[in-house]
């Protein structure tokens, strides 16, 4: 293992190559308002982090990591276009043992908010982590969240359906049992049936901060889809063949246009687009994987492009991730947004690959 | 050398767990007044019974202070984090059942399965602004469970009692508890997921990984042996 000055030195050489890159270097605190975090991540967060309290300032977190900071600095004064990159110790709470669990370790980021052309900016940030990382020969990984979005836009049903699926995009067993109800392939359950026919009363006094006018516009929901066409099992099998898609990345887009999703289009276009930018900046596409599943069960903030970095040996943690987060900016942007991807690298486990190689 | 055993002090959880060794030929018994926690084990050799609250249990197993214990699965599975690398699960005994389970107001027609509470949650947080509120104190269970399961958009408040008053009470919209007959749940207007069970707890014997088993291994394959039990793996 390398030691903390060892992955220090590490992590200050990274952020060399990122002030060298353009970016401006950013030192957010360690003690971020919870507030925020939880209402973006939710309990999720709760449990990877560490939560402490403030007399004056309420509950606070140890930063689980720093793109929120980056992301609300941006937001409030932010110049555009702006390139940003930091160094410093992230805390996760860990409930399992393992050495690749390690609660507290640097991070070394660069972010870029550019709002002239995404598809150059995704591939300016991990053609920049290539170079970085080359000497240790990982694998690279990536996939696009924008497809699976625009597969779920495509769908011929009713918007609510729509809605339902593209929310559970990060969690793939809800999205599966819930594209299966809409598919009617799952029996709908016998109180909803009921429900509908209006056989539910049961005299309930009704309690609590939920309205009953907020349940009678639910049932309207449930009503709206019982009536509506199911997706038709053509479509669900192509979701299916979609989710488990993996190719090397130069192959992709042919790929993607053989499950003739012709809502997929446009993404395709783009992920095209991207791995041109890319193979301009000198990366062998072929030497990629293209996972189309990819990032759907990391943080739920990545909504475009995404990558991992990863070694050989299973049991090390992933070396550097990133991806495209638009939709954050505009959650904590306040009526603001702009384009936003970057990425982090663990100068840690860097050290322990330069010390063993 | 002995190997301490701890179960709990009082009640009926106190007098069941007599009750299950007893079956087994081994005695357990309070000596001393009524109020003094001390304790004498009979038809076992090199047991020593150290009384304790039963919440307190999976803590002195995780610090291997005590080498066995008795307590319900829900506390080990709740308060220890990756509790199966911190107990062996020897034996379940038979009492003290109780189900952790979600409920919800009986008034919401509309809601009687997970997906329909996460349905629920995402109109209410885009209603109220902020997450559906689940009061509980199985923070981990209850969290693991619903993550697993893949519901969004709630959110834990913590409640360490009289939880299926905090819905009418407005600070929470649904609750996570346990529930044996489910009377205190109906008495409140709420109502059991179809859905929900989190975990079926019951009483459980189990061994401490981190205890110091250099010299109680005899002891310990004596009393598994008496109890009927295989020789746990503790490593």
């Amino acid at each position: 293992m390398a030691t903390k000055a060892q992955a220090r030195e590490t992590g200050e050489r990274l952020l060399g190559a990122f002030l060298r890159a353009g970016a401006v270097e950013v030192t957010p605190d360690m003690l971020q308002p919870a507030g925020t975090l939880l209402d973006l991540y939710g309990e999720d967060i709760r449990a990877r982090a560490y939560v402490t309290s403030d007399p004056l300032r309420g509950e606070m977190m140890l930063r689980p990591d720093f793109t929120v900071p980056v992301v609300e600095a941006q937001m409030a004064e932010g110049a555009e276009p702006a390139r940003y990159c930091y160094m410093g110790e992230v805390f996760r709470r860990q409930d399992h043992r393992g050495a690749a669990r390690a609660s507290e370790y640097l991070q070394a980021g660069y972010e870029v908010f550019d709002r002239t052309d995404p598809v150059t900016a995704d591939a300016e940030v991990f053609s920049l982590f290539a170079r970085l990382l080359a000497h240790l020969r990982l694998k690279a990984t990536i996939g696009d969240i924008g497809i699976l979005r625009a597969a779920v836009d495509g769908i011929d049903t009713i918007a609510p359906r729509k809605a339902a699926l593209a929310r559970h995009i990060w969690r793939p067993r809800r999205f599966h049992r819930l594209m299966t109800r809409y598919a009617g392939l799952e029996p709908v359950p016998p109180h909803r049936a009921a429900l509908l026919a209006g056989e539910a009363a049961n005299g309930a006094p009704w309690i609590g901060l939920r309205g009953p006018a907020e349940m009678r516009a639910r049932i309207e929901v449930l009503r709206q889809d019982a009536e509506a066409a199911p997706i038709p099992a053509e479509v669900v099998a192509q979701f299916d063949a979609l989710f488990s898609l993996a190719c090397p990345a130069h192959e992709a887009p042919a790929r993607l246009r053989a499950l003739s999703m012709p809502a997929l289009n446009m993404a395709i276009d783009r992920l095209e687009r991207r791995l041109a930018a890319m193979a301009a900046r000198s990366i062998d596409t072929s030497d990629l994987m293209f996972e189309a599943s990819h990032g759907r069960t990391s943080m739920e903030y990545y909504d475009g492009f995404v990558f991992t970095f990863s070694a050989a040996d299973p049991a090390l943690p992933p070396i550097a991730s990133g991806g495209r987060y638009d939709a954050l900016t505009r959650q904590l942007g306040g009526g603001r947004e702009i384009p936003a991807v970057g990425g982090v690298i663990r100068p840690g486990v860097v050290a322990d690959l330069e010390a063993g190689a | 050398m002995t190997i301490k055993l701890g179960v709990p002090s009082k009640g009926r959880l106190m007098e069941k767990t007599f009750d299950w060794f007893a079956g087994r030929g081994v005695t357990l018994k309070r000596t001393g007044s009524e109020r003094e926690y001390a304790g004498a084990v009979e038809g076992a050799d090199g047991i020593e019974l150290v009384l304790l609250s039963a919440g307190e249990i999976p803590r002195e197993l995780a610090s291997g202070r005590i080498h066995l214990g008795v307590t319900g699965s829900d506390l080990v599975r709740d308060k220890l984090a990756d509790w199966q690398g911190q107990v062996a699960e020897l034996a379940p005994m038979g009492f003290g059942h109780a189900d952790l389970i979600i409920a919800v107001p009986a008034c919401w027609a509309d809601v009687e399965t997970l997906e329909d509470l996460d349905a629920v949650a995402h109109a209410f947080r885009e209603t109220h602004g902020h997450r559906l509120r689940i009061a509980t104190k199985y923070h981990r269970l209850v969290r693991e469970f619903l993550t697993r399961e893949g519901v969004a958009d709630w959110q834990l408040v913590d409640s360490q009692g009289a939880t299926e008053g905090t819905v009418k009470n407005l600070t929470a919209e649904a609750i996570a508890d346990i529930t044996s007959s489910g009377e205190t749940l109906r008495a409140n207007h709420l109502k059991i997921l179809s859905d929900g069970m989190i975990h079926q707890s019951q009483a459980t014997l189990f061994a401490a990984r981190a205890a110091d088993w250099t010299e109680g291994r005899d002891c310990l394959a004596a009393l598994t042996a008496q109890l009927g039990l295989p020789e746990p793996e503790l490593r």
